[in-house]
Protein backbone atom coordinates (compact mmCIF):
# COMPACT_ATOMS: atom_id res chain seq x y z
CA UNK A 1 0.00 0.00 0.00
CA UNK A 2 1.01 3.75 -0.58
CA UNK A 3 2.71 5.40 2.00
CA UNK A 4 2.09 9.21 2.16
CA UNK A 5 2.92 11.54 5.11
CA UNK A 6 1.34 14.55 6.12
CA UNK A 7 3.22 16.77 8.05
CA UNK A 8 2.18 20.25 10.01
CA UNK A 9 3.27 23.54 10.22
CA UNK A 10 5.20 23.16 13.48
CA UNK A 11 7.18 19.98 11.73
CA UNK A 12 4.98 17.06 13.29
CA UNK A 13 5.03 14.49 10.73
CA UNK A 14 3.01 10.79 10.67
CA UNK A 15 3.40 8.28 7.66
CA UNK A 16 0.29 6.60 7.15
CA UNK A 17 -0.50 3.48 4.37
CA UNK A 18 -3.51 4.75 2.38
CA UNK A 19 -5.48 2.36 -0.12
CA UNK A 20 -5.22 2.88 -3.86
CA UNK A 21 -8.42 4.45 -5.11
CA UNK A 22 -8.96 6.18 -1.75
CA UNK A 23 -8.30 10.21 -2.03
CA UNK A 24 -5.84 11.94 0.23
CA UNK A 25 -8.17 13.48 1.92
CA UNK A 26 -9.99 10.13 2.61
CA UNK A 27 -7.04 8.82 4.16
CA UNK A 28 -6.65 11.90 6.42
CA UNK A 29 -10.43 11.59 7.68
CA UNK A 30 -9.68 7.66 8.31
CA UNK A 31 -6.73 7.78 10.68
CA UNK A 32 -7.83 11.03 12.40
CA UNK A 33 -4.79 13.31 10.79
CA UNK A 34 -5.62 16.59 12.26
CA UNK A 35 -5.24 19.94 10.08
CA UNK A 36 -8.11 18.30 7.32
CA UNK A 37 -11.47 19.32 7.80
CA UNK A 38 -13.16 17.98 4.73
CA UNK A 39 -16.59 20.03 5.43
CA UNK A 40 -18.38 19.43 1.98
CA UNK A 41 -17.21 15.30 1.63
CA UNK A 42 -15.08 15.71 -1.34
CA UNK A 43 -17.08 17.20 -3.31
CA UNK A 44 -14.70 20.29 -4.58
CA UNK A 45 -17.13 22.66 -2.96
CA UNK A 46 -15.06 23.87 0.39
CA UNK A 47 -11.33 24.17 0.35
CA UNK A 48 -11.27 22.92 3.87
CA UNK A 49 -8.95 20.19 2.99
CA UNK A 50 -6.54 21.76 1.25
CA UNK A 51 -2.67 20.90 1.79
CA UNK A 52 0.36 22.30 0.56
CA UNK A 53 2.43 19.34 -1.99
CA UNK A 54 5.87 18.97 -0.95
CA UNK A 55 8.08 20.55 -4.06
CA UNK A 56 9.62 17.40 -5.45
CA UNK A 57 5.95 15.92 -5.52
CA UNK A 58 3.97 18.52 -6.54
CA UNK A 59 4.68 18.28 -10.48
CA UNK A 60 4.37 14.56 -10.15
CA UNK A 61 0.91 15.35 -9.67
CA UNK A 62 -1.98 15.09 -12.67
CA UNK A 63 -2.58 18.64 -13.31
CA UNK A 64 -5.59 20.37 -10.96
CA UNK A 65 -8.61 21.08 -13.10
CA UNK A 66 -9.70 24.58 -13.35
CA UNK A 67 -13.07 24.48 -10.93
CA UNK A 68 -9.90 23.01 -8.63
CA UNK A 69 -8.25 26.25 -8.78
CA UNK A 70 -10.96 28.06 -8.81
CA UNK A 71 -11.84 26.76 -4.87
CA UNK A 72 -8.36 26.89 -4.17
CA UNK A 73 -8.84 30.74 -4.08
CA UNK A 74 -11.27 30.39 -1.02
CA UNK A 75 -8.92 28.26 0.99
CA UNK A 76 -6.98 29.43 4.05
CA UNK A 77 -3.48 31.44 2.43
CA UNK A 78 -2.92 29.55 -1.01
CA UNK A 79 0.13 29.51 -1.90
CA UNK A 80 1.85 27.92 -5.37
CA UNK A 81 1.76 24.54 -4.37
CA UNK A 82 -1.67 24.22 -3.06
CA UNK A 83 -4.02 21.42 -3.50
CA UNK A 84 -7.47 19.93 -2.40
CA UNK A 85 -6.30 16.93 -0.94
CA UNK A 86 -9.80 15.87 -1.88
CA UNK A 87 -9.18 15.30 -5.21
CA UNK A 88 -5.68 13.24 -5.29
CA UNK A 89 -5.83 9.41 -5.70
CA UNK A 90 -4.02 7.48 -4.20
CA UNK A 91 -1.90 4.90 -6.16
CA UNK A 92 1.18 2.85 -6.24
CA UNK A 93 3.11 6.37 -8.55
CA UNK A 94 2.13 8.48 -5.43
CA UNK A 95 3.55 6.02 -2.71
CA UNK A 96 6.07 8.30 -0.64
CA UNK A 97 4.34 11.71 -1.29
CA UNK A 98 4.92 14.03 1.02
CA UNK A 99 2.41 17.12 1.80
CA UNK A 100 1.85 19.11 4.75
CA UNK A 101 -1.58 20.41 6.27
CA UNK A 102 -2.17 24.37 6.50
CA UNK A 103 -1.88 26.09 10.29
CA UNK A 104 -6.16 25.71 9.75
CA UNK A 105 -8.36 25.10 7.14
CA UNK A 106 -11.19 28.37 7.98
CA UNK B 1 -42.26 35.30 20.66
CA UNK B 2 -43.74 33.69 17.92
CA UNK B 3 -45.49 30.16 18.14
CA UNK B 4 -45.31 27.48 15.48
CA UNK B 5 -45.22 23.45 15.49
CA UNK B 6 -41.49 23.54 14.32
CA UNK B 7 -38.83 25.66 14.06
CA UNK B 8 -36.28 24.71 11.02
CA UNK B 9 -32.79 25.61 11.32
CA UNK B 10 -31.49 25.58 7.79
CA UNK B 11 -32.93 26.69 4.48
CA UNK B 12 -30.95 24.05 2.44
CA UNK B 13 -32.94 21.52 0.26
CA UNK B 14 -33.59 19.29 3.47
CA UNK B 15 -34.67 22.24 5.25
CA UNK B 16 -36.88 23.34 2.62
CA UNK B 17 -38.60 19.55 1.91
CA UNK B 18 -38.86 19.22 5.77
CA UNK B 19 -42.04 22.27 5.61
CA UNK B 20 -43.57 20.09 2.52
CA UNK B 21 -42.93 17.13 5.20
CA UNK B 22 -44.55 18.83 7.96
CA UNK B 23 -47.04 20.73 5.75
CA UNK B 24 -49.10 17.89 4.46
CA UNK B 25 -49.13 16.67 8.06
CA UNK B 26 -51.12 19.78 8.85
CA UNK B 27 -48.28 21.09 10.44
CA UNK B 28 -47.04 25.07 10.79
CA UNK B 29 -43.37 25.66 10.53
CA UNK B 30 -41.16 28.29 10.53
CA UNK B 31 -37.37 28.50 8.71
CA UNK B 32 -34.79 30.43 9.88
CA UNK B 33 -31.36 31.05 7.78
CA UNK B 34 -27.85 32.99 8.25
CA UNK B 35 -28.09 33.16 4.63
CA UNK B 36 -29.82 36.14 2.53
CA UNK B 37 -31.57 33.21 0.54
CA UNK B 38 -32.93 29.85 0.67
CA UNK B 39 -30.68 27.56 -1.02
CA UNK B 40 -28.18 26.08 1.48
CA UNK B 41 -24.87 25.27 -0.22
CA UNK B 42 -27.04 24.65 -3.46
CA UNK B 43 -27.30 28.36 -3.76
CA UNK B 44 -24.25 29.32 -2.01
CA UNK B 45 -21.51 26.37 -3.58
CA UNK B 46 -22.69 25.30 -6.55
CA UNK B 47 -25.63 27.17 -7.92
CA UNK B 48 -24.66 25.94 -11.34
CA UNK B 49 -23.38 22.90 -11.12
CA UNK B 50 -25.49 20.36 -12.58
CA UNK B 51 -26.38 17.15 -9.65
CA UNK B 52 -27.61 14.02 -11.37
CA UNK B 53 -28.80 12.20 -8.18
CA UNK B 54 -31.96 13.35 -7.49
CA UNK B 55 -34.44 10.74 -7.98
CA UNK B 56 -36.95 11.07 -10.86
CA UNK B 57 -34.46 14.38 -11.92
CA UNK B 58 -31.82 13.46 -14.41
CA UNK B 59 -30.18 16.38 -13.91
CA UNK B 60 -30.56 19.97 -12.03
CA UNK B 61 -28.19 22.86 -10.97
CA UNK B 62 -28.41 23.67 -7.09
CA UNK B 63 -30.14 26.68 -8.29
CA UNK B 64 -33.06 24.91 -10.11
CA UNK B 65 -33.13 22.89 -7.11
CA UNK B 66 -33.62 25.46 -4.52
CA UNK B 67 -36.61 26.90 -7.37
CA UNK B 68 -38.29 23.75 -7.37
CA UNK B 69 -38.21 23.18 -3.49
CA UNK B 70 -40.05 26.55 -2.74
CA UNK B 71 -42.43 26.26 -5.63
CA UNK B 72 -43.10 22.76 -3.91
CA UNK B 73 -43.62 24.33 -0.16
CA UNK B 74 -45.91 27.50 -1.75
CA UNK B 75 -48.80 25.95 -0.89
CA UNK B 76 -47.97 26.57 2.91
CA UNK B 77 -46.79 29.89 2.89
CA UNK B 78 -44.49 29.40 5.24
CA UNK B 79 -42.23 32.57 6.87
CA UNK B 80 -38.72 32.42 6.63
CA UNK B 81 -36.37 34.66 8.40
CA UNK B 82 -33.49 34.91 6.75
CA UNK B 83 -30.35 37.17 7.26
CA UNK B 84 -30.89 35.37 11.22
CA UNK B 85 -28.74 33.12 13.26
CA UNK B 86 -30.01 30.76 15.55
CA UNK B 87 -28.05 31.18 19.04
CA UNK B 88 -29.61 30.03 21.83
CA UNK B 89 -32.24 27.16 22.47
CA UNK B 90 -33.51 26.19 25.96
CA UNK B 91 -36.64 24.19 26.78
CA UNK B 92 -39.34 25.64 28.67
CA UNK B 93 -42.04 22.95 29.57
CA UNK B 94 -43.20 20.55 26.54
CA UNK B 95 -41.41 23.27 24.17
CA UNK B 96 -38.39 24.29 22.43
CA UNK B 97 -37.50 28.17 22.68
CA UNK B 98 -35.08 29.27 20.04
CA UNK B 99 -33.36 32.98 20.01
CA UNK B 100 -31.74 34.21 16.87
CA UNK B 101 -28.35 36.64 16.49
CA UNK B 102 -31.25 39.60 16.20
CA UNK B 103 -33.44 38.37 19.43
CA UNK B 104 -36.33 37.47 17.44
CA UNK B 105 -37.43 34.61 20.06
CA UNK B 106 -39.64 31.29 18.25
CA UNK B 107 -41.71 28.55 20.54
CA UNK B 108 -42.53 25.24 19.30
CA UNK B 109 -42.77 21.36 20.56
CA UNK B 110 -40.09 20.53 17.99
CA UNK B 111 -37.25 21.50 16.12
CA UNK B 112 -35.51 20.18 12.69
CA UNK B 113 -31.89 20.98 12.80
CA UNK B 114 -31.04 20.66 8.92
CA UNK B 115 -27.74 23.12 9.33
CA UNK B 116 -25.75 21.51 6.31
CA UNK B 117 -21.73 21.95 7.70
CA UNK B 118 -23.07 24.91 10.06
CA UNK B 119 -23.48 28.59 9.33
CA UNK B 120 -21.90 30.34 6.54
CA UNK B 121 -19.14 33.00 7.54
CA UNK B 122 -17.46 35.24 5.22
CA UNK B 123 -13.75 33.97 5.69
CA UNK B 124 -11.51 36.41 6.70
CA UNK B 125 -8.15 37.97 6.84
CA UNK B 126 -5.74 36.14 8.58
CA UNK B 127 -3.85 39.47 9.81
CA UNK B 128 -4.44 40.52 13.21
CA UNK B 129 -4.47 44.09 12.29
CA UNK B 130 -7.65 43.21 10.15
CA UNK B 131 -9.59 41.71 13.15
CA UNK B 132 -9.18 45.28 15.00
CA UNK B 133 -10.09 47.24 11.88
CA UNK B 134 -13.15 45.14 10.92
CA UNK B 135 -16.17 46.85 10.44
CA UNK B 136 -14.34 50.49 10.71
CA UNK B 137 -11.78 50.25 7.28
CA UNK B 138 -11.88 46.18 6.76
CA UNK B 139 -15.06 44.81 5.26
CA UNK B 140 -16.18 41.34 4.32
CA UNK B 141 -19.54 42.64 2.86
CA UNK B 142 -21.33 45.66 1.29
CA UNK B 143 -24.09 46.74 3.54
CA UNK B 144 -24.52 50.22 2.06
CA UNK B 145 -22.48 51.55 -0.67
CA UNK B 146 -22.55 55.19 0.33
CA UNK B 147 -20.17 54.76 3.06
CA UNK B 148 -17.63 53.62 0.12
CA UNK B 149 -18.16 57.12 -1.33
CA UNK B 150 -14.83 59.09 -2.47
CA UNK B 151 -12.46 56.81 -1.14
CA UNK B 152 -9.19 54.80 -1.98
CA UNK B 153 -10.43 51.14 -1.77
CA UNK B 154 -8.32 47.78 -1.97
CA UNK B 155 -10.87 45.00 -2.98
CA UNK B 156 -9.18 41.04 -2.65
CA UNK B 157 -10.45 38.52 -4.21
CA UNK B 158 -11.13 36.76 -7.88
CA UNK B 159 -14.45 35.53 -8.40
CA UNK B 160 -18.20 37.26 -9.04
CA UNK B 161 -18.40 39.26 -6.19
CA UNK B 162 -14.56 41.40 -6.00
CA UNK B 163 -15.75 41.94 -9.36
CA UNK B 164 -18.82 43.04 -9.51
CA UNK B 165 -17.76 45.10 -6.31
CA UNK B 166 -15.00 46.97 -8.12
CA UNK B 167 -16.90 47.66 -11.23
CA UNK B 168 -19.80 49.57 -8.64
CA UNK B 169 -17.31 51.17 -6.58
CA UNK B 170 -15.51 52.42 -9.51
CA UNK B 171 -18.02 54.58 -10.47
CA UNK B 172 -17.21 57.26 -7.34
CA UNK B 173 -13.84 55.68 -5.59
CA UNK B 174 -10.44 54.72 -6.43
CA UNK B 175 -10.40 50.87 -6.83
CA UNK B 176 -7.29 48.55 -6.99
CA UNK B 177 -8.28 45.24 -7.39
CA UNK B 178 -6.05 42.36 -5.98
CA UNK B 179 -5.68 38.67 -6.68
CA UNK B 180 -3.35 35.79 -5.50
CA UNK B 181 -3.55 34.57 -9.25
CA UNK B 182 -3.58 35.97 -12.92
CA UNK B 183 -6.73 34.63 -13.96
CA UNK B 184 -10.09 36.12 -12.52
CA UNK B 185 -13.24 34.21 -12.29
CA UNK B 186 -16.55 35.59 -13.46
CA UNK B 187 -19.08 36.83 -16.16
CA UNK B 188 -17.21 37.83 -19.41
CA UNK B 189 -18.56 40.86 -20.11
CA UNK B 190 -17.44 41.72 -15.97
CA UNK B 191 -13.91 41.07 -16.87
CA UNK B 192 -13.91 43.05 -20.19
CA UNK B 193 -15.74 45.89 -17.85
CA UNK B 194 -13.08 45.82 -15.86
CA UNK B 195 -10.31 45.53 -18.57
CA UNK B 196 -11.73 48.31 -19.99
CA UNK B 197 -11.95 50.51 -16.48
CA UNK B 198 -8.24 49.67 -16.28
CA UNK B 199 -7.21 51.04 -19.63
CA UNK B 200 -8.96 54.22 -18.19
CA UNK B 201 -7.30 54.07 -15.32
CA UNK B 202 -10.21 53.88 -13.00
CA UNK B 203 -9.24 50.09 -11.61
CA UNK B 204 -5.81 49.06 -11.27
CA UNK B 205 -4.99 45.28 -10.73
CA UNK B 206 -2.87 43.47 -9.16
CA UNK B 207 -1.63 40.41 -9.63
CA UNK B 208 -0.35 38.02 -8.52
CA UNK B 209 -0.29 38.74 -4.98
CA UNK B 210 -1.38 38.36 -1.60
CA UNK B 211 -1.60 40.94 1.39
CA UNK B 212 1.46 41.45 3.57
CA UNK B 213 0.35 43.97 6.04
CA UNK B 214 -1.54 46.63 7.10
CA UNK B 215 -0.29 49.52 7.95
CA UNK B 216 -1.52 51.74 10.72
CA UNK B 217 -3.11 50.65 13.29
CA UNK B 218 -5.48 52.31 14.38
CA UNK B 219 -6.92 54.24 10.98
CA UNK B 220 -6.06 51.92 8.09
CA UNK B 221 -3.55 54.31 5.97
CA UNK B 222 -2.05 51.80 3.27
CA UNK B 223 -1.77 48.52 2.81
CA UNK B 224 1.64 46.37 2.09
CA UNK B 225 0.88 43.76 -0.96
CA UNK B 226 3.34 40.68 -1.65
CA UNK B 227 3.81 39.45 -4.97
CA UNK B 228 4.71 36.01 -6.15
CA UNK B 229 8.45 37.16 -7.48
CA UNK B 230 9.14 38.62 -3.86
CA UNK B 231 8.35 41.98 -4.40
CA UNK B 232 6.43 44.16 -2.47
CA UNK B 233 4.37 47.55 -2.83
CA UNK B 234 2.47 49.81 -0.84
CA UNK B 235 -0.77 50.65 -1.98
CA UNK B 236 -2.71 53.60 -0.41
CA UNK B 237 -5.98 52.39 0.98
CA UNK B 238 -8.59 53.83 3.36
CA UNK B 239 -11.33 51.04 3.18
CA UNK B 240 -9.84 47.26 2.55
CA UNK B 241 -12.35 44.90 0.94
CA UNK B 242 -12.05 41.01 1.37
CA UNK B 243 -13.89 38.96 -0.89
CA UNK B 244 -12.48 35.30 0.04
CA UNK B 245 -15.72 33.25 -0.03
CA UNK B 246 -17.46 31.78 2.90
CA UNK B 247 -16.74 29.14 5.36
CA UNK B 248 -18.84 26.81 7.25
CA UNK B 249 -18.61 27.10 10.78
CA UNK B 250 -20.85 24.77 13.37
CA UNK B 251 -21.12 27.76 15.69
CA UNK B 252 -23.65 28.13 18.75
CA UNK B 253 -25.00 24.48 17.63
CA UNK B 254 -21.93 23.07 19.87
CA UNK B 255 -22.95 24.58 22.87
CA UNK B 256 -27.08 23.27 22.61
CA UNK B 257 -26.33 20.00 24.92
CA UNK B 258 -26.93 17.47 22.00
CA UNK B 259 -25.04 14.45 21.54
CA UNK B 260 -22.10 15.33 18.97
CA UNK B 261 -19.72 13.12 16.78
CA UNK B 262 -16.89 15.60 15.41
CA UNK B 263 -19.07 18.57 13.55
CA UNK B 264 -22.11 16.16 13.21
CA UNK B 265 -25.24 15.56 15.42
CA UNK B 266 -25.87 11.82 16.71
CA UNK B 267 -29.44 10.79 15.89
CA UNK B 268 -31.74 8.05 16.08
CA UNK B 269 -32.39 6.76 12.75
CA UNK B 270 -35.51 5.49 13.23
CA UNK B 271 -37.09 8.72 13.82
CA UNK B 272 -34.24 11.49 13.80
CA UNK B 273 -34.14 12.83 17.24
CA UNK B 274 -31.23 13.89 18.95
CA UNK B 275 -30.74 13.01 22.51
CA UNK B 276 -33.10 15.94 23.53
CA UNK B 277 -37.01 14.98 23.15
CA UNK B 278 -37.96 17.29 20.34
CA UNK B 279 -35.16 18.29 18.78
CA UNK B 280 -34.18 16.32 15.56
CA UNK B 281 -31.51 16.77 12.70
CA UNK B 282 -31.57 15.74 9.20
CA UNK B 283 -29.10 16.13 6.47
CA UNK B 284 -25.30 16.69 6.39
CA UNK B 285 -25.13 17.64 9.65
CA UNK B 286 -26.66 14.24 10.99
CA UNK B 287 -24.71 11.45 12.10
CA UNK B 288 -26.13 7.65 12.27
CA UNK B 289 -24.30 4.18 11.27
CA UNK B 290 -24.45 4.19 7.21
CA UNK B 291 -25.00 7.91 7.07
CA UNK B 292 -24.38 9.35 3.20
CA UNK B 293 -24.15 12.98 3.60
CA UNK B 294 -26.78 12.98 0.13
CA UNK B 295 -29.43 15.33 -0.49
CA UNK B 296 -31.81 12.31 -1.16
CA UNK B 297 -30.62 10.88 2.00
CA UNK B 298 -32.04 13.92 3.61
CA UNK B 299 -35.53 14.39 2.26
CA UNK B 300 -36.16 10.79 3.75
CA UNK B 301 -34.68 11.52 6.90
CA UNK B 302 -37.25 14.85 7.09
CA UNK B 303 -39.84 12.75 6.18
CA UNK B 304 -39.35 10.11 9.39
CA UNK B 305 -38.72 12.98 11.47
CA UNK B 306 -42.22 14.91 10.50
CA UNK B 307 -44.36 12.02 11.78
CA UNK B 308 -42.08 12.43 15.13
CA UNK B 309 -43.35 15.65 14.85
CA UNK B 310 -46.65 15.42 14.45
CA UNK B 311 -46.81 13.07 17.13
CA UNK B 312 -45.38 15.64 19.73
CA UNK B 313 -46.98 18.77 18.25
CA UNK B 314 -50.81 16.83 18.02
CA UNK B 315 -50.23 14.95 21.33
CA UNK B 316 -54.25 14.36 21.08
CA UNK B 317 -54.79 13.36 17.64
CA UNK B 318 -53.72 10.18 15.78
CA UNK B 319 -51.17 10.00 13.12
CA UNK B 320 -52.51 8.33 9.79
CA UNK B 321 -50.22 7.54 7.40
CA UNK B 322 -51.66 8.86 4.14
CA UNK B 323 -50.80 8.90 0.12
CA UNK B 324 -50.80 12.10 -1.40
CA UNK B 325 -52.36 10.31 -4.44
CA UNK B 326 -55.37 9.35 -2.70
CA UNK B 327 -55.49 11.81 0.30
CA UNK B 328 -57.97 14.05 0.23
CA UNK B 329 -56.87 15.96 2.92
CA UNK B 330 -53.78 16.45 1.24
CA UNK B 331 -54.58 17.40 -1.61
CA UNK B 332 -56.60 20.26 -0.08
CA UNK B 333 -53.24 21.16 1.82
CA UNK B 334 -51.76 21.34 -1.37
CA UNK B 335 -54.75 23.76 -2.52
CA UNK B 336 -55.65 21.29 -5.18
CA UNK B 337 -59.04 20.90 -6.42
Amino acid sequence: MPKITYKDIQGASKTIEVDNGLSVMEGAIQNEIPGIDADCGGSMACATCHVYIDEKWFHKLPKAESAEIDMIDMAFEPKKNSRLSCQIIVSDELDGLELTTPEKQT
Amino acid sequence: MKKTDVIIIGAGPVGLFAVHQLGIKGLKAVVIDNLDKAGGQCIELYPDKPIYDIPAVPECTGEQLTTRLLEQIKPFKTEFFLNERVDEVHQEKENWVVKTNNQKEFIASNIIIAGGVGSFEPRKISLKEAEKLEGKSVFYAVRNKEQFKNKKISIFGGGDSALDWALELSKFSKITLIHRRNEFRGAQHTLSEIKKLEKEGKVSIKTPCQIESLDNQSELKSITIKFDDGKTEKISTDVMLGFFGLVMKLGPIAEWGLNMNKKTIEVNPENFETNKKGIFAAGDICSYPGKLKLILSGFHEVALASVECFKRARPNEKYRFEFTTSSKTIQDRLGKK
